[in-house]
């Protein structure tokens, strides 16, 4: 399945909201860690929120800065694993 | 101890009217809360408040020589009163009382300036040169008193604390905004800098010379904390450790000279379960111990201060720290510390100090400093294993050590160990800069900058706190062993300016406590800095020389603990349904605005985050006491703070000249 906007935005949203408090922005190549958007615990509540949104489980050995180090490279990742936005309960 | 307060006016004119100096007095009593004393002479006016520790009958302040041509106010001690007050006394001085401050007038008359070389002590006063109409401020090497001091209405004000200097209504309330900067880079502002324009600080082994006529302010530094380039290859651990010992002990022995019990905190760790044990070992008297706990289980340390207090059988009191404790008395904390700070850890000790204060007690002894200068942090151990993983970038097995290393931090225990190496080797190559050691930590907390509001932002343009602080570093930096140079690091961007201060002496003050730091004999830290970088942390076993030197006198399990940082609550203490009521309303969008450093909608965000999350990560608890302090910091200082409202002290005795000493 190719990763869509829809997925990318949410991951951007959540990254300015979650790291930036809404005060700035991050380019979805931007390197979260090189660019001081988060440190490495902040990966956690990036595993959280993936699983979380896209309805899929991380395994320990996929926390890797090859995969949660940018926006897109969430979104590859989460594409990759088959994710989709998890539609809350009406 | 003391609060010292005064000014000298360099334009002929009467310096301080009595209202304000009785407002700066009464603004200092909870650091001298028995008496007061007050001199007057031309342009100089000199305001003590006292707390007594020696000569509690005879040693009132303002002090006077011989024959009165210089006048002296101090805070803090002069350990080694006696030495020097029978070297003196053989060289025919004659003294008024038996107060260790008064050798400080007796030195000068001999040596100016320089008398601040021969003393051992913790110290912060005001000399004034009558013949020369000149006045003297001078500070202890490493910071341990506070002495604050700036120019308004053509006079030199100078004081214990800034809320003191506040009380003249010609000072000026200024938010800097690079101090703001330094505080959300190192965890505090850069020596000789405080929150206000136009208000600075002594820095630590440092002295201030102002003339009547207008020469001056010129600062000339006395002592400075140096390693040597070339490390000394001679003796074994077993040689510094003998001595190390020795100078402990005489350490503790100079500062348990008051007319007062001496009591001691116990943390739990080998710092102060050392210093606790040197004095039981050479004093006959019921030590009593103080400590706090906590009733999170992450920071408490209940288990091994009682180990340690069973040992000695001493007299051990408690106080519990509850979280809603922090939230209760954090903003009369930002009152003392008069600046914010980014973390809670000063507000367990200012509840400890208030249990020192109940049980009767003015001085205690405590184990700050060992950590700085006989290498007991983990920042340095992380500089050593980035450094060795440097040299081989490659290796699968050197990044594991990094692992160990933050044992105790609850977020590290679920990272990857790739995301973790990630990290740390961020600029790891950058092994030539002096600053290595501390550039992640440095870099990780400037990101709670992302707070500031537009207008700070825009304010402080391209503004690079780096330059500044390279100006303050030693030149020979580069040139020390690596170690060295985080340890260096550590004492002028953290000790000096933070530790000693907010967790310190302000905390203690508070509640009218002096606190005395054996580790900082001037000896001690500089036998320390002599000791070969290898034997200070032996691989990874931190403050081996201190362990060798004192393991004799404390339990195997209290020297063998792993380090375990002292840490405090924060979003337990300021979050959920008990939070206190003051967080809501100074974070509110309003309050933020109006106090303009931060962006509203970001403070609303970072709030909401850490009510919600139930595990909230380091860097958003240090951005939440951050904002939170600011706020109440400008809160007490800037918008509320009115000097035509506050209270003149009524207990001042005003000294007169014109009682020369009689020969005895």
């Amino acid at each position: 399945m190719t990763e869509d906007l829809t997925t990318r935005q949410t991951i951007h949203d959540f990254v300015v909201s979650t790291f930036l408090f809404d005060n700035g922005d991050v380019a979805d190549d931007a390197s979260l860690l090189g660019e001081g958007i988060m440190d490495s615990t902040g990966v956690l509540e990036l595993v959280l929120f993936v699983e979380e949104t896209f309805g899929i489980r991380v395994a320990d050995d996929e926390i890797l800065p090859e995969n949660f180090d940018s926006i897109a490279r969430i979104a590859v990742y989460v594409a990759r694993k088959g994710g989709g936005l998890v539609e809350a309960a009406s | 101890m003391c609060g010292i307060a005064g000014a000298l006016n360099v334009r002929g004119m009467a310096p301080l009217d009595s209202t304000t100096l009785r407002r700066m007095l009464m603004l200092l009593r909870h650091r001298g809360p028995e008496m007061a004393g007050i001199y007057a002479d031309g342009p100089v006016a000199l305001g003590h408040a006292r707390l007594s520790i020696i000569d509690l009958a005879g040693g009132l302040q303002p002090l006077a020589n011989e024959d009165e041509t210089l006048w002296v106010i101090v805070n803090g001690e002069v350990f080694n009163y006696v030495e020097l007050g029978e070297e003196l006394g053989r060289r025919g001085h004659r003294f008024r009382t038996g107060s260790d401050s008064e050798v400080i007038l007796h030195l000068y008359e001999e040596l100016g300036p320089a008398l601040l070389e021969r003393l051992n002590g913790q110290y912060a006063f005001a000399l004034w040169d009558a013949r020369r109409q000149r006045l003297m401020l001078g500070r202890d090497r490493l910071g341990v008193r506070p002495l604050f001091y700036t120019m308004a209405g053509g006079s030199l004000l100078f004081a214990s604390e800034i809320k003191a200097l506040l009380a003249d209504p010609r000072v000026r309330r200024q938010p800097a905004l690079h101090a703001l900067d330094q505080i959300f880079t190192y965890w505090a502002v850069l020596p000789g800098r405080t929150m206000f324009e136009g208000i600075h600080e002594v820095p630590a082994g440092h002295y201030l010379l102002m003339d009547a006529d207008g020469a001056g302010p010129a600062l000339t530094r006395y002592w400075a904390h140096r390693y040597p380039t070339v490390e000394d290859d001679g003796a074994d651990e077993d040689f510094y450790a003998v001595r190390l010992r020795e100078l402990l002990v005489d350490a503790v022995r100079l500062r348990l000279r008051a007319d007062v019990p001496v009591g001691a905190y116990l943390s739990g760790g080998l710092d102060s379960s050392a210093i606790a044990a040197i004095i039981r070992h050479y004093s006959p008297n019921r030590l009593q111990t103080f400590s706090v706990t906590f009733d999170d289980k992450a920071f408490d340390e209940r288990m091994f201060q009682q180990r340690m207090a069973r040992h000695l059988g001493t007299a051990h009191h408690i106080v519990e720290c509850r979280r809603e404790d922090i939230g209760e008395v954090f903003p009369d904390v930002i009152w003392h510390t008069e600046t914010p700070v980014l973390r809670t850890a000063p507000a367990p000790l200012f509840l400890l100090s208030a249990l020192v204060r109940r049980h009767g007690l003015k001085v205690v002894l405590t184990g700050e400093g060992a950590d700085e200068f006989l290498a007991g942090y983990n920042i340095f151990k992380e500089a050593m294993v980035r450094r060795f993983w440097a040299r081989e970038l490659t290796s699968r097995s050197r990044p594991l050590l990094l692992r160990g290393l933050y044992d105790w931090v609850p977020d590290l225990q679920g990272t990857s160990q790739a995301y973790l190496e990630a990290f740390f080797k961020q600029g790891i190559t950058e092994t030539h800069d002096p600053t290595y050691s501390h550039m992640l930590r440095w870099r990780n907390t400037a990101r709670l900058k992302r707070l500031f509001s537009t207008e700070v932002r825009e304010a402080l343009g391209d503004y690079d706190s780096a330059r500044e602080l390279c100006a303050t570093l030693d030149p020979d930096l580069s040139s020390w062993h690596p170690l060295s140079q985080a340890q260096y690091l550590e004492t002028r961007t953290f000790l000096e300016p933070y530790l000693l201060s907010s967790q310190g002496d302000r905390v203690a003050m508070a509640h009218s406590v002096e606190g005395r730091f054996p580790f900082l004999d001037h000896r001690v830290v500089e036998l320390a800095g002599r000791i070969p970088a290898r034997m200070r942390l032996r691989g990874l076993d931190e403050k081996h020389i201190l362990k060798r030197a004192v393991r004799d006198l404390l339990p195997p399990d209290i020297w063998q603990r792993p380090k375990q940082p002292y840490r405090a609550p924060i979003c337990a203490a300021f979050c959920g349904p008990d939070a206190p009521e003051y967080v809501a309303a100074l974070l509110a969008p309003d309050r933020v605005a109006q106090a303009g450093f931060f962006n509203p909608v970001a403070v609303s965000r970072l709030l909401a985050k850490c009510q919600s999350s139930a595990h909230v990560g380091e860097n958003d608890e240090m951005a939440l006491v951050g904002v939170l302090s600011t706020q109440l910091w400008y809160d007490a200082f800037v918008k509320r703070f009115d000097a035509q409202t506050l209270h003149e002290r009524t207990d001042v005795i005003t000294v007169e000249a014109g009682v020369p000493l009689v020969a005895v």
